[in-house]
Parts: structure tokens; sequence; C-alpha cells
């Protein structure tokens, strides 16, 4: 079990300093839970804060009872958080089989690399001795994101936006990535996403705003309130623009 | 050959005893050992010290292995060079030279190769340099590559400096005819002190001919790195040259690409981009359980792989 205790984070800009992260405190077991809400509400952040890419200036982080807020990014890595990146990253001279051995912690076979890749909608053979970089799409880079946290088979899995810059045809793809990982990975499953798709797989909804837990609860409550929360705000948006026409 | 020897030979050629096909070991500034094949002769300069490696027009898939190893301090060694690649001839030519350098004096070695590609000839050439040794002498290399492509003819260059030569001064020329072609990949690793200046010419002047010239470095401690490319569009042509360098600890390079067109259809580009290593990239290695020292590794180890 995942277990953040009253974080908090902020963090320098040109207008000094800014709380980011106020006070969070929750539970997450294992399962499937999706972190929404506006953007620039904190959402991402929080995720960097428990893989350990930033620091929270106040609050304990646990894993499975342990105190982990002070573990560097390689130590919580080994303890078993993995983490995919909203933008991946690029690498000149690194093959996407070099990435998914890292990944695994082992040197593995073509075969076993392909089967990742698979699992993501990427026809292996044809990527496997490819560099991670730009001459791979942003779509292609995503999937191989991904493939890098199956590939580690960690009890927590965070996955920052998957569905950004992935198309329509990949996404749905994704969809069934997600729950065939729901059965086969096991462990904490903890996505960052606005998809009304990927919501609608979730166990458990998280509704942050504001750098403050607006709203928490199983998908048959949190999801309804924010579809019809939406439909407000457009009829809101509909009815001001015929205002305008008139 | 003593085991230091041996050793070096496996490190700058992949040998393992005496490699198939025809080969020239220089040691220590004299010959080792020889074989020629019936499709290539490799005869002894009578007015300066090398050799000629004389490839038969037409030769297909034969490798010629030429390395040249140092292991005595204060030895420094000019040998000169000449390769005539025979029409239509399909050659990989394995040269590199090791040092291993135990004593207090300076020991360097100048290779000055010229190549002749013959007409449709095909020349892949592999060039690793490479210095050992902790006596305190300095490891000094100065290769000198001048390259001739007739028409039709292709050469591709990988040349590697693995580690551990204190200084190195790398000049190639070239000169490509109608339909010729060149491709050279360079990669250099510089750490402590040492220094490292590569300098290409490349005059495209035959219609159609094209040159790629891409360096990938890595400058560690207090090393620096120089970096210069000129490419000359004389004809209908293409020319690219690109410098990919990553600065480490107190590393310097510098990037000096040029391109001249002399012709309206000369077609040329450069790129350079230098810079230390990404901290996203050492965070995402650092996501799948690696040290950040570990991260920099592979980071490293895959940049001039």
């Amino acid at each position: 079990m995942l277990e953040l205790v009253n974080i908090s984070f902020s963090a320098g800009g040109e207008n000094g300093e800014k709380e980011i992260i106020k006070d969070i405190s929750l539970s997450i077991d294992d399962g499937f839970t999706v972190i929404t809400g506006p953007n620039g509400g904190g959402k991402s952040t929080l995720a960097k804060i428990i893989s350990g890419i930033n620091r929270p200036t106040a609050g304990k982080i646990l894993l499975d009872g342990e105190d982990i807020t002070n573990l560097s990014v390689t130590d919580r890595a080994k303890k078993g958080i993995s983490f995919a990146f909203q933008q991946p990253v690029r690498f000149k001279g690194i093959t996407v089989h070099d990435l998914i051995s890292l990944a695994s912690g082992k040197e593995i076979s073509i075969n076993e690399a392909c089967d990742y890749l698979s699992q993501v909608g990427l026809c292996a053979r044809d990527y496997i001795n490819r560099e991670v970089n730009a001459s791979l799409s942003g779509g292609e880079l995503k999937r191989i994101e991904i493939a890098t946290v199956l590939a580690r088979g960690t009890k927590v899995s965070l996955f920052d936006e998957p569905e950004a810059g992935i198309d329509l045809w990949s996404f749905n793809n994704l969809i069934n990535v997600f729950e065939k990982m729901r059965s086969s990975l096991g462990g904490s499953i903890i996505i960052i996403s606005h998809q009304e798709r990927i919501l609608n797989i979730a166990d458990r909804i998280i509704v942050v705003s504001d750098g403050k837990i607006k709203d928490d609860g199983t998908r048959d409550k949190i999801l309804p309130e924010l579809l019809d929360t939406a439909a407000s705000a457009c009829r809101v948006l509909t009815d001001s623009i015929k205002e305008a026409k008139k | 050959m003593n085991d230091t020897e041996k050793q070096l030979l496996k490190i700058i050629a992949d040998m393992d005893g005496t490699p198939d096909g025809a080969f020239n070991i220089r040691a220590n500034g004299s010959l080792a050992e020889r074989r020629v094949t019936e499709n290539v002769d490799i005869k002894t300069k009578t007015d300066k010290p090398g050799i000629d490696i004389i490839i038969r027009p037409g030769t297909k898939g034969e490798t010629v292995h030429i390395p040249v190893i140092i292991s005595e301090t204060g030895l420094n060694d000019l040998v000169y060079n000449d390769f005539i690649i025979g029409d239509g001839a399909d050659v990989t030519i394995v040269a590199g030279c090791g040092i291993h350098n135990c004593g207090g004096e300076e020991s360097g070695h100048d290779g000055i190769h010229t190549f002749f590609v013959g007409k449709n000839a095909n020349v892949k050439y592999i060039e690793k340099h490479y210095g050992e040794g902790g006596g305190g002498g300095k490891k000094i290399m100065n290769p000198t590559t001048i390259v001739n492509i007739a028409d039709g003819g292709h050469m591709e260059m990988e040349t590697c400096q693995i580690k551990g030569i204190d200084s190195t001064n790398r000049v190639t020329k070239a000169v490509l005819s109608s339909n010729a072609s060149l491709v050279i990949h360079e990669k250099i690793l510089t750490h402590g002190t040492q220094f490292a200046k590569t300098d290409f010419t490349v005059d495209l002047n035959g219609k159609n001919s094209s040159a790629n010239v891409v360096s990938r470095s890595v400058a560690k401690g207090d090393s620096s790195q120089e970096f210069i490319s000129e490419i000359n569009g004389n004809n209908l042509c293409t020319g690219h040259t690109e410098c990919d360098a990553i600065i480490m600890d107190n590393g310097r390079v510098s990037a000096v690409p040029s391109l001249t067109a002399n012709n309206i259809d000369a077609s040329l580009i450069h790129e350079a981009a230098i810079g230390k290593i990404a901290g996203e990239q050492l965070i995402k290695l650092m996501t799948l359980g690696l040290t950040e020292k570990q991260a920099e590794e592979q980071i490293v180890n895959g940049f001039l792989k």
C-alpha cells in the first residue's frame, strides 16, 4: 500500500514561492486508480513526488509501511515504483531493446523484448533495434515508454497522461493495454488522465484541483459527478455564445 | 609477440591470433608478420617507411588487417601506407593503432594513409585508436587520411578513439569524382587532460557525388576537443556534416563546420550540437533503477556505440 501523509510541495517561480500541493493525505491500495482534475491542479507534481523526482516540502510517503520520503529516485525504483513520463525521453545510441533490457533489470532476449512491445501494439521486430531518438514518432515513443513500465512489473506503476500525443487507433489499443495490466501486472496502477475512457476503467477516481483533493471515491460515484460538471460547463459556454450572437 | 601486444591487437583490430586473409602487423616500428593472398598484395616501401596495399580489380568480400602496435616507451613511429583499390573491388580494411607505454618517455604513431579507390569500388575502412600504460609517458597519435575516390566508388570510414590517447590531431582530406560517395562515422572519447582535434576537408568535385561526415564525441574530465569539418560542393552534389558532442565535468568541445557551395546545384547541410547529458535522460534511467553514475555510463556508452 502507498500512503501519502500531509504532503505539501512548493516551488519557486518568477513571482516567488508557490504552493503546488497543499497538505494531501491519501492511501492507495492495489487496483486501478485514476487521478484527474484541471490542468495546473498538481496531478503530475503528485506523481513526481511519489516517484521521487520531486521531494515534498512537508509530509511523509510510506510504501508498505516503510518511510520512503528521503529515498532517491533510484532507491524508490528498486523498492518497486515505476514511472512513465508524459513526455518520453529520447536517447541517441540507446536502442529500444537496450531500454527495455534496462527496465527489466537484466539482459533480455529479443523475443522477450518483442513481447513487451507487442503488448503496446508495436510491431516489435520493426522497432527492437531502432534508437530511442527523434526518428520515432511521439506515439511510438509513448508506447515504448509504457512498455518499459510493463517490463519492470513493479508493485506501483505510475503513468502521467499516457494518452497525450497518441492517435485514436493507438488510444483504443492503450485502453486494452491497461485492462490487461489490471489482470496481469497487479499492484497499484496509478494513471494521471483527463480521458473519459480511462476514467471508465478505473476502480477509483481521485480529483485533484488547486493542489488539494477535491473528490475521491469509486468510479460509479465520481464519474457521473465529473460528467455532470463537464456538461454544465458546456451548457454555460453554449448559452454565453448564444447570448453574444444576439 | 608478448601477451600485452596480443591484447592490444585484440582491442584495436579484434584479432585473436592471425586473421583470415591478408594482413600486415607492424610492431614497434618494424614488420612483425605479413600474409598476402591471390587478390591482395602487400609490399614494403623502398623510399620511406610504410607499405603499399594493392587490391586486385573485382576482388570481393576480402578483409585486410593492418594494425600497428607500440609497446616501447620513447618510440615515435611514422609510416606512409598507400591503398590501391582496384576497379569494382569490394573489401574491408581493418587498421588501428594501440600503444602500451609504461615508461616515462613519449610514444607515438603518425600514420599517413592514402587511398586510391577505383571506379565502382567499395571500401569499408575501420580504424581504432587506443592507449594504455601508467608510466607517465604520453601516448600520441596523429593520423592523416587522404582519400581519392574515382567515378562510382564508395568509401565508408569508421574511426574510433576508444581511450588513453593523450593527444591526437586527425586530418582527413577527400576528393570525390562523379557518382562517388563517402560516409565517415567518427567516435572520440577523451578524459583527463587529453586533447583531440579532427579536421575534415571534403571536395565534392564530381557530378552526383555525396559525403556524410558524422562525429560523435564525449569530453570528460579536463579534456578538450576541436572538430573542424569543411565540405566544398563544386558540382551537382550533396554534403552533410554533423558534430554531436557530450561534455562532462570540465570538458570542452569546439565545433567549426564549414560549407562552401561553388556550384548552383550543390546542396550542403551542417549540424552541430554540444551539451551536457540532459537531466531528464538521467532521471528516466534512474526511474528504471539505475544509479546516477550507472545512468551516465549507459548514456555515454550508447552515444558512442
